[in-house]
């Protein structure tokens, strides 16, 4: 198979720095050789291809913003950022498992958790000896976190969990839940960990996306959580959205590789099939698909990039944040369909990508906030009216 | 140990190469350059023997300031040291086996691995000219390699089959593909890298034995030909193969 060189029409590698490129093109053979060749089996059969936690943990691919004396790499956002976009070129659940144990695990204990709690689990879940989870989500509350049901009590020596998670990425894997309920009217995360009594985590089966990736139910039926179990500095609700902030950024880097897998199977398929005498390619429908493909992508580097530099510079609003999961992940789902239609009906077949990204840009679109509520979050934004409440 | 990998930075084996206007060296307007991925298995190669014995891993190349990129690389997989023997000049196989013999003397290491060739020039004979040069053992094309009590016991590819070929150090490897599964640059590593040194030397004035007159590229391809759709057309198939191609 021939080297997979990107998507570049901007010359976007200009703004990187050598690093960046370096990580970027790791991170990108290694989709190609480990990712690729093995994903369309994992999803027919809705497995998780647990064989890469191991691979993904030796190129140091969990925690990539953290620090250095937690087992992590302690680079920028932009190198988080592009590492997301190339495990996403091989498939959104692949960098949903890296997001939810980076982003929505190891971020919240090193930024809400004691010391003992980041000694402890931080190096275990860098080095992909331990796997974690994040339940916010209730089955009926989703887009409004803030009427969660699940509640701690506090109890000798601990609090007492009950209720119930839903939509839960690597739930049934994890060794360690990221779990947020009220204690006392106010939203507290705690680590409840596998096999404490009472609690159960359920697979979710049937999914028609994210095949590839174990989406869960946390069951809590007066579970017992230690006291240094809290963490001690989650302090509201917005303690779970600011780890949803790091994951939607995330995101916004993902589908992009979403894009570039369509866009390259589209056009290497118009280039070669034959149709009326010539390559689809050479006809002007499917050129007007494939420039409006590149062009998209182009953009949406373009956002993510300065994106990634506003975090590292310490000037991210969230707002922001939502402008680029928002649209990125429209777009992506959009160049996911119209690859299909370039492919005819190979579209439909797993022989080729674009299927498969499509079905899985359908959760992509709607986890992390969905496509309304950050419309709204925008909303809100510049009129000063938000129109969720 | 003291061991040397030599890491040569060619053209990614996607590129579409042109003359340039000279017509003796490509154009490299847009060409992405890679590894030498041969170099590839040897740095790994020598990583491991690092891992098994302890030792100092040197990185070593040779070419115009790009070159670093790749030696950037092999710190980053784990290489402790890069040198950069910088030049502008295109050298000769004998040339370049030459100048790195020298570098590898002068650090003092007891190994060396190298790809089997570059993926450029494909002359397949630096690391067996750098052996003469040392008067270091050497054993070529290797597919696997054994390393125990200072003996070394390697099997090469041959025509048909393999050699198994025992040797002792000093010595220079060429590896082949096969020989192992070369590790990705982690991003620790590639953070890492940044406070390894790349040194840069001058090298000696240097004449190659052989002067490159131009480069020519092959002829294009003949445009494919559809015969028809249907079982009428397999009649002129074999026709044209027999005929034309000359291949039944």
């Amino acid at each position: 198979m021939q080297n997979y060189t990107g998507v570049d029409y901007f010359n976007m590698d200009e703004l990187l720095s050598e690093d960046e490129i370096m990580v970027r093109d790791s991170v990108r053979d290694f989709v190609s050789a480990e990712i690729i060749p093995i994903i369309e089996e994992y999803n027919r059969e809705s497995k998780f291809p647990h064989q890469l936690i191991s691979k993904m943990a030796e190129l140091s691919l969990f925690g990539i913003t953290l620090p250095q004396k937690y087992g992590c790499a302690g680079m920028n956002s932009v190198v988080y950022g592009l590492a997301m976009q190339e495990l996403e070129r091989g498939d959104s659940g692949i960098r949903s498992f890296v997001s939810v144990q980076s982003s929505l695990v190891m971020y919240p204990i090193y930024t809400f958790g004691s010391e003992a709690q980041k000694d402890f689990w931080l190096p275990k879940l860098a080095s992909g000896e331990k796997i974690g989870c994040f339940g916010l989500t209730e089955p009926d509350f989703g887009s409004n976190p803030g009427g969660m049901i699940t509640k701690a009590e506090k109890v000798d020596g601990g609090y007492l969990l009950n209720g119930a998670k839903m939509w839960i990425t690597n739930g049934t894997l994890a060794d360690i839940a990221v779990v947020w309920a009220k204690l006392d009217g106010k939203v507290k995360g705690f680590l409840v960990e596998k096999g404490t009594k009472g609690f159960t985590a359920p697979e979710m089966k049937g999914k028609h996306s994210l095949r590839a990736s174990v989406t869960s139910e946390l069951i809590f039926d007066n579970v017992f959580i230690p006291e240094e179990n809290l963490l001690p500095n989650s302090d509201g609700l917005k303690s779970p959205l600011m780890c949803l902030n790091q994951a939607r950024y995330g995101i916004a880097w993902g589908v992009v590789g979403s894009m570039m897998a369509c866009y390259d199977s589209a056009l290497n398929y118009a280039k070669s099939r034959i149709q009326f005498g010539k390559p689809i390619a050479g006809f002007q429908m499917t050129q007007e698909k494939l420039v409006y493909f590149l062009t998209e992508i182009t953009k949406a580097q373009l956002l993510n990039l300065q994106l990634g530099r506003l975090k590292d510079n310490g000037k991210l609003r969230f707002q922001q944040v939502s402008m680029a999961k928002r649209n990125n992940c429209e777009i992506a789902l959009t160049v996911a369909r119209m690859s299909r239609e370039i492919l005819g009906a190979n579209g439909i077949l797993d022989e080729y990508p674009v299927m498969r990204h499509a079905a899985n840009l359908e959760s992509v679109k709607t986890y992390e906030g969905t496509h309304e509520m950050h419309t709204l979050i925008i909303g809100e934004d510049i009129t000063g009216l938000p129109a969720f409440s | 140990m003291k061991i040397a990998v030599c890491v040569n930075h060619v053209p990614d084996t996607a590129t579409k190469i042109k003359v340039g206007p000279d017509g003796k060296k490509i154009d490299t307007i847009g060409v992405t350059y890679i590894v030498n991925p041969y170099d590839e298995y040897a740095i790994e190669e020598g990583l491991k023997l690092k891992e098994k014995i302890s030792g100092t891993v040197y990185v070593i190349g040779l070419g115009g300031d790009s070159h670093k990129e790749s030696l950037k690389k092999a710190l980053a997989m784990g290489a402790d040291e890069g040198i950069l023997l910088k030049t502008d000049q295109d050298f000769d196989s004998v040339t370049v086996a030459k100048l790195l013999a020298e570098e590898i003397k002068s650090l003092g290491c007891e190994v060396v691995f190298t790809g089997k060739q570059s993926i450029d020039f494909d002359n397949s004979a630096t690391g067996q000219m750098i052996s003469e040069f040392l008067g270091f053992n050497c054993v070529s094309n290797v597919v696997s390699l054994t390393i125990e009590n200072g003996s070394l016991e390697a099997e090469r590819e041959i025509e048909g089959g393999r050699e198994v070929v025992k040797t002792t150090f000093p010595a220079v490897i060429t590896a082949q593909k096969g020989i192992n599964e070369p590790r990705y640059a982690s991003l620790k590593g590639i953070m890492a890298a940044k406070k390894k040194v790349i040194t840069e030397k001058s090298v000696a004035q240097s004449t190659s034995k052989t002067k490159s007159l131009g480069l020519r590229l092959p002829a294009p391809k003949n445009p494919g030909r559809i015969l028809g759709s249907d079982a009428e057309a397999i009649k002129e198939l074999v026709k044209l193969l027999r005929e034309e191609a000359k291949v039944i």
